[in-house]
């Protein structure tokens, strides 16, 4: 019974030492920032920081329920020009548009195009990566055709929709509310409702969860269109934001989103992954991205630092995973 | 009644023979060049053909490798930045003074070590899918060639070395001279060496080719290693042909790649494939791109149909799947 409950007790612990350790580095990481710049830990700064992670957080929601189904979606970067587009015409055509309206709107055309990729991954068996790579391109072409090749810029956009993005309410960004919204709504969805624990159900055993009556490919299937769903609405939020919509908006943006998912603890082998988890990836993410030309790191470095920070986040958690297996094996021979 | 049925379907094997993907592209092949010859009467004279194929080749090196590679049931997505990160360091050792023929060896070198890396963290880290690896050593790359130049463009190559990409030989270009060689070499290696043998059977069954004795790790080295080598040669001809380099160049490039050898007839669920159809798909692809942007076709639609192709070349072989298990399961029913 004892040897039981110590079990537990020590892979529980490690599960929290995970995100302990992530939290300590933040920590770590923070107060070096502080030394180098002053100006880091004020509150227009952090204002600033959060403002600026929060369309990379609502879009690691999304992401993280595609890689805890084992798949991986590259073609976010070009939904969410496409959805930022098509919006932005819409609205500079229509200059008394609501702006929900707007809302509303980018995240159908996202919702669409996820839904597409879900079809082709669930229905005609694709592997994600190849469906996302060419219906990337496929969005990605779309944008341009239907912004013939130009761009919207903020003179042709209504006062009311770039002020989705910079309207704050209790002084806090309407962007930041959207995403705590969109959080809530994801920990409830995910831990509290049967089709999201037939999301973890069918990416750690697709097998065993077709046989315990899961319907894999509708959960597939809605995965990405959720993908798609967020994409599209963190497009209109994107072209308010920067007040500006062009072809190459957001380009290699979702390289961003996946590494703010695997720094969060989410396994590309699938079924793991929690909420809590992304936040801090994205809060470490969003801390280099605001912090490193604070402390006068050229822009040029930024890329291979986020580059190598992914590779020693992915490795390491292949490492602490190793060694607390083997500790479990050399436990259960005593 | 059902054993005769077996056996007159195996006696129309030359039906089946010539039902295989490979001739289905040979003929799609030939109707791009009739729809090509169609828009411009020079296409078909013999130096138009030639001088077409020099505007593509350069990705068609890539190809020969990453086919091995999606054999094996990997993938590798980083050789865009690969091609960057070895051309910037070849101009800048160019600039700083080096001679240009050590300035390609050196080149060489650091593609192939790109590749080893990728190898060797493949191997090393079974647990993790050679998709998040590459994907985060190509954001790691990239970012290392943007510390080395910065945002500007690198080049001032001696004139010769434009001849690569541009020069003849007996009226064919060196490019397609050097593309056909490789050819060869990569057909026979995949089917008439023991090395070939194993890289299909690591596709069809990794652990089993382990437990007979083939040391898959050493291999699997090996095939990475040898597409950043290729990759490192793609990226001395795009040099040659541009004469100068910049950070962001070749981007996109996996696209097309993976597109090519995915249209060959190579399986993404590995140990499937023919080189020879790997060939005619960097031909068909190329001479499509070309004969497209012959009737000014944007270069964003040329990009959707990329896209779509590299869809629907994997679509259809599931497709042909499912139409044989629906039949199956009605004779069955039958």
């Amino acid at each position: 019974m004892d040897k039981v409950k110590e079990k537990v007790s020590i892979s529980e612990m490690f599960s929290k030492f995970r995100e302990l350790g992530m939290v300590l580095f933040i920590i770590a990481l923070i107060i070096f920032i502080q030394f180098r710049n002053s100006n880091f830990l004020t509150l227009e700064n952090i204002d600033d920081l959060i403002t600026n992670a929060a369309i990379l957080s609502i879009l690691a929601i999304g992401m993280m329920m595609v890689i805890i189904t084992r798949g991986i979606d590259l073609s976010i970067g070009a939904t969410l020009a496409l959805s930022g587009m098509s919006t932005a015409l819409m609205v500079s055509a229509n200059q008394n548009m609501h702006p929900v309206l707007a809302l509303l709107m980018g995240t159908v055309v996202g919702m669409i195009a996820g839904g597409i990729i879900g079809l082709l991954i669930a229905k005609l068996n694709i592997l994600p990566i190849i469906a996302t790579l060419g219906m990337m391109n496929v969005y990605r072409g779309f944008t341009f055709i239907i912004g013939d090749g130009g761009w919207v810029s903020a003179y042709q956009m209504p006062d009311s929709f770039v002020g989705i993005a910079t309207s704050s309410f209790l002084k806090v960004n309407t962007l930041v509310w959207i995403a705590i919204i969109l959080y809530i709504i994801a920990y409830y969805f995910l831990n509290h409702t049967r089709l999201g624990r037939q999301v973890y159900a069918v990416g750690s055993n697709p097998g065993s969860a077709r046989i315990s009556g899961v319907n894999n490919d509708f959960i597939i299937f809605m995965v990405y269109s959720i993908m798609g769903a967020l994409a599209g609405l963190c497009g209109v939020l994107w072209v308010s934001k920067f007040a500006s919509a062009q072809g190459d908006t957001a380009t290699g943006y979702e390289l961003s989103v996946i590494a703010a998912c695997v720094l969060g603890g989410v396994s590309m082998a699938g079924g793991v992954g929690k909420v809590s988890g992304i936040i801090i990836g994205v809060l470490l993410l969003g801390i280099l991205q605001n912090a490193l030309p604070l402390i006068n790191v050229s822009v040029f470095w930024q890329l291979a630092i986020q580059g190598a920070i992914i590779l020693f986040a992915v490795l390491s958690n292949v490492l602490i995973k190793r060694n607390s297996d083997k500790k479990n094996l050399a436990r259960r021979v005593l | 009644m059902e054993k005769p049925k077996v056996l007159t379907h195996k006696e129309f094997s030359s039906v089946r023979y010539f039902l295989q993907w490979e001739w289905i592209l040979l003929i799609i092949f030939i109707l791009v060049n009739i729809m090509n010859a169609s828009f411009s009467d020079n296409y078909l004279k013999f130096d138009g053909l030639m001088r077409a194929s020099m505007i593509f080749l350069d990705k068609g090196f890539i190809v020969f490798p990453m086919a091995l590679v999606i054999i094996m049931g990997d993938i590798d997505i980083s050789v865009s930045s690969t091609v960057a990160l070895s051309s910037v360091v070849m101009a800048t050792v160019y600039n700083a003074g080096v001679p240009m023929g050590l300035a390609i060896l050196i080149c060489l070198g650091v593609g192939a070590l790109c590749g080893l890396i990728n190898g060797i963290l493949v191997v090393k880290f079974k647990e993790l899918a050679a998709v998040i690896i590459t994907l985060s050593t190509m954001t790691l790359y990239r970012g290392i060639a943007y510390i080395i130049l910065k945002n500007q463009s690198a080049g001032g190559f001696p004139k010769w070395f434009s001849e690569l990409s541009w020069g003849f030989a007996w009226k064919i270009p060196y490019i397609l001279i050097v593309f056909v060689f490789f050819a060869a070499i990569f057909t026979l290696v995949l089917h008439k060496t023991n090395f070939g043998r194993y890289v299909f059977a690591i596709g069809n069954n990794d652990i089993a080719t382990r437990f007979s004795g083939i040391n898959v790790d050493h291999i699997k080295i090996i095939v990475f290693t040898l597409v950043g080598v290729m990759a490192s040669i793609c990226a001395i001809f795009l040099s040659a042909k541009m004469m100068s380099t910049r950070p962001n160049v070749a981007s996109g490039y996996e696209l097309d790649v993976i597109a090519m050898v995915v249209l060959g007839g190579i399986s993404t669920a590995g140990g499937k494939g023919k080189m020879i159809g790997v060939i005619t798909a960097v031909f068909l692809l190329g001479f499509l791109q070309y004969g497209l942007g012959l009737i000014n076709v944007q270069s964003q639609i040329i990009i959707i149909i990329t896209g779509l192709l590299l869809i629907l070349a994997v679509a259809i072989p599931n497709i042909q799947e499912m139409i044989k298990n629906f039949n199956k399961k009605r004779e069955v029913n039958l």
